[in-house]
């Protein structure tokens, strides 16, 4: 699999070490252009926009707009392009980037047909590409890079791993993480779709081995069972760092579709008890709201000391 | 869409898949009229988007006009898991030999449709233990996968090549209409050794809505999902008194799950997504506000650049405005919180630091 960090910070004798390009795909629409704005301002560097029909425009007066992903690609060399293109419009956006050399793609579009996610995905496993999303507040390392549409204040650095379903959900726990003193050293957003381009499991190995990693924290809501199977691999490899996970949803009725399209229970399957017993099953306790997290991971810690 | 079972039998029809006359109703007069085309013995069955309706009552034979009068209004009267009956289906008495189960269902983890066979139909899916299972990527299945299933099944002659015909038309029916979840349970072996569906299942991909025009007469929507829809908004409607608002899926529902640990009773689910501004407050109130059950609001916001002075004036106008007369519970993150906190101070809608602290307060506020 290829290395996220490799991606997103690089090795510290690349030229661009930390300050890897990435490009805006829908950078003028109303959405798009306040989320580079934010994410220019947090450090990242937007090296390049593409909307159709812009091309040769400037963005904020420095950003460089081109017609297609290819001519971004080629002006900038930048591997890592973020969409924010309306859902019915992902299909295409997504299949250029990938077809014009990008190898990590952040989808943010809520209600994209989980059809043209798997044609995506199917892509992406061809070229060897990661697709984070769709349905996704995106992926940082706090005070590094932002790619996304997170507020910066939840964040700080440090040295716990952040896997949610769950956008608002990711920036409450953060933030009490950050107020009890533990820095996050990743935050990915799996998203709230039924198929993701980056499951719970794949984010999980992402982490797993970040050298310093003292902790993770798992955001996981009902539906589907990605929670179960991260659950299984944390007891198959014997994973040692302290975790906690949280679970939203559970006691919301059955067979309805809770705000995100992958958060429904279906008879048994995505129900939160499936969840929980399987957390504690592998010795990982299941916060009962957002607050308790930090609680939670300090007492994991002492444990583990 | 979670489409009805006489709704999912017109699609199998289109499809060719084999099935037992019948006719749906809504009233008893109409069902009158299905009782003498179709002529007895036939079954009445409870049209609900939910599971387990044989449990609760909702499927009845009937054997003459006597029993029909009695069990018709009976079963158009059930509530099936808060479900109420949204029409009756009168459906021919089958003659059974035996039942099978057949499905195709979006794997979730593995990121492909799946088929599920198993010789035991009739049944919830999950209590089975022996299931064939089959991974078929994009949905597409071939003659020849179909053929190995129906060797598994141990099915043999024409009732093979049955259900091979069965399974392919399913899986087409499927990937065409964009379906999470297409399934035939029971499929029945018949006295005289054809295969039918005798129950069907059909849950459509939402997000897929934009390409299916053919299917938004079975979209099932009250007038304030409606407008909930129109605004961006996500919302379930509860059968507690406390309606539920707050910005993100996630956060939402962890609130629901935090107000039901300490006793409250959800109204709704109602989630006005990603910012918050004092337009879809507002329209959030508004939408509320018909709802008559609701006691309480209980509010709980994430606003990373929200500004909560933006939030404290949709509530302010919605007093003004005599939109709403009810206590509102809100918690608030965000900037410029103590100068929201001022502006309410004479208002119904109290700001607290903490969801917890807002919960106890609404908890106890409602009940009194």
């Amino acid at each position: 699999m290829t290395d996220i960090f490799k991606l997103l910070r690089g090795n510290p004798d690349d030229s661009d070490y930390k300050k890897k390009g990435v490009i805006v795909q829908g950078i003028t629409g109303a959405y798009g252009s306040l989320h580079a704005k934010n994410m220019m301002a947090y450090g990242t560097n937007v090296v390049a926009g593409v909307t159709p029909g812009k091309g040769g425009q400037k963005f904020e007066g420095k950003v460089p707009i081109y017609n297609t992903v290819k001519e971004a690609v080629d002006a900038s060399d930048a591997k890592i392009s973020i969409i924010f293109v309306p859902a019915k419009f992902f299909l295409g956006a997504a299949k250029e980037a990938l077809e014009a050399g990008i190898k990590l793609l952040v989808a943010i579009p809520e209600h994209v047909p989980i059809r043209d996610t798997m044609e995506v995905i199917d892509l992406a496993n061809k070229k060897d590409a990661i697709i984070i999303g769709p349905n996704t507040p995106g992926v940082m390392i706090p005070e590094l890079i932002k790619i996304g549409i997170m507020p910066p204040m939840p964040f700080k650095a440090g040295k716990i791993a952040v896997l949610s379903k769950s956008g608002t959900l990711l920036y409450e726990i953060s933030d009490a993480l950050t107020n009890a003193g533990f820095g996050q050293s990743i935050t990915i957003g799996v998203g709230g779709d039924p198929i993701n381009g980056t499951r719970m499991i794949d984010a999980f190995d992402m982490v797993k081995d970040i050298p310093d990693l003292e902790g993770l924290v798992v955001i996981g809501e009902i539906g589907g069972d990605s929670e179960e199977i991260l659950a299984q691999r944390i007891i198959d490899i014997g994973f040692k760092k302290p975790t906690v996970a949280y679970i939203a949803g559970r006691s919301a009725p059955k067979e309805k579709r809770m705000g995100h399209a992958g958060a429904i229970v279906m008879g048994t399957y995505g129900s939160a008890e499936s969840k929980v017993s399987m957390f504690n099953k592998a010795n990982i306790p299941v916060a009962n709201r957002p607050s308790q997290v930090p609680v939670l991971l300090a007492g994991k810690m002492q444990q583990s000391d | 869409m979670h489409l009805l079972e006489f709704q999912a039998k017109e699609l199998f029809r289109e499809y060719g898949i084999n099935l037992l006359p019948s006719k749906a109703s809504t009233t008893i007069e109409e069902g009158r009229k299905h009782a003498k085309e179709l002529g007895y013995p036939f079954v009445i069955k409870i049209q609900v988007p939910v599971g387990g309706r044989g449990k609760a009552g909702g499927i009845q034979k009937c054997q003459n006009d006597d029993e029909f009068e009695l069990k018709y209004p009976q079963v158009l009267g059930l509530t099936i898991k808060g479900e109420k009956a949204r029409a009756i289906l009168l459906e021919k008495m089958a003659d059974i030999k035996k039942e099978l189960y057949l499905s195709l269902f979006l794997n979730r983890s593995k990121r492909c449709y799946t088929i599920i066979a198993s010789p035991e139909g009739g049944v919830e899916i999950e209590s089975v233990k022996n299931q064939i299972i089959k991974e078929v990527g994009l949905g597409d299945v071939s003659e020849q996968v179909a053929r190995e299933v129906a060797k598994e099944m141990k099915l043999e002659g024409t009732l093979a090549d049955e259900f091979v015909d069965i399974l392919q038309k399913l899986a087409k029916l499927t990937v065409e209409k964009e379906s999470e979840l297409t399934e035939i349970n029971p499929l029945a072996i018949m006295q005289n050794g054809s295969l039918m569906a005798l129950d069907g299942k059909f849950v459509t991909d939402d997000n897929s809505n934009f390409r299916h025009d053919e299917l938004q007469k079975y979209q099932e929507k009250t007038e304030i999902e409606v407008r909930a829809e129109k605004s961006g908004f996500s919302l379930v409607e509860l059968d507690g008194d406390i309606a539920v608002v707050g910005n993100g899926a996630g956060l939402v529902m962890s609130t629901l799950d935090m107000l039901s640990d300490n006793g409250g009773k959800p109204a709704c689910f109602l989630d006005v997504g990603g910012g918050a501004t004092t337009e879809s407050v507002y329209e959030a109130l508004t939408l509320i506000s018909k709802m008559s059950r609701v006691k309480g609001i209980l509010v709980n916001l994430y606003g990373g650049i929200v500004k909560t002075t933006v939030v404290a004036e949709a509530f302010l106008k919605a007093y003004d405005d005599n939109l709403i007369n009810l206590p509102v519970f809100a918690r608030l993150k965000g900037t410029e919180s103590e100068k929201a906190k001022e502006m309410l101070k004479e208002s119904r809608t109290k700001i607290y630091d903490s969801i917890e602290e807002a919960i106890n307060a609404a908890v106890m506020g409602i009940k009194k």
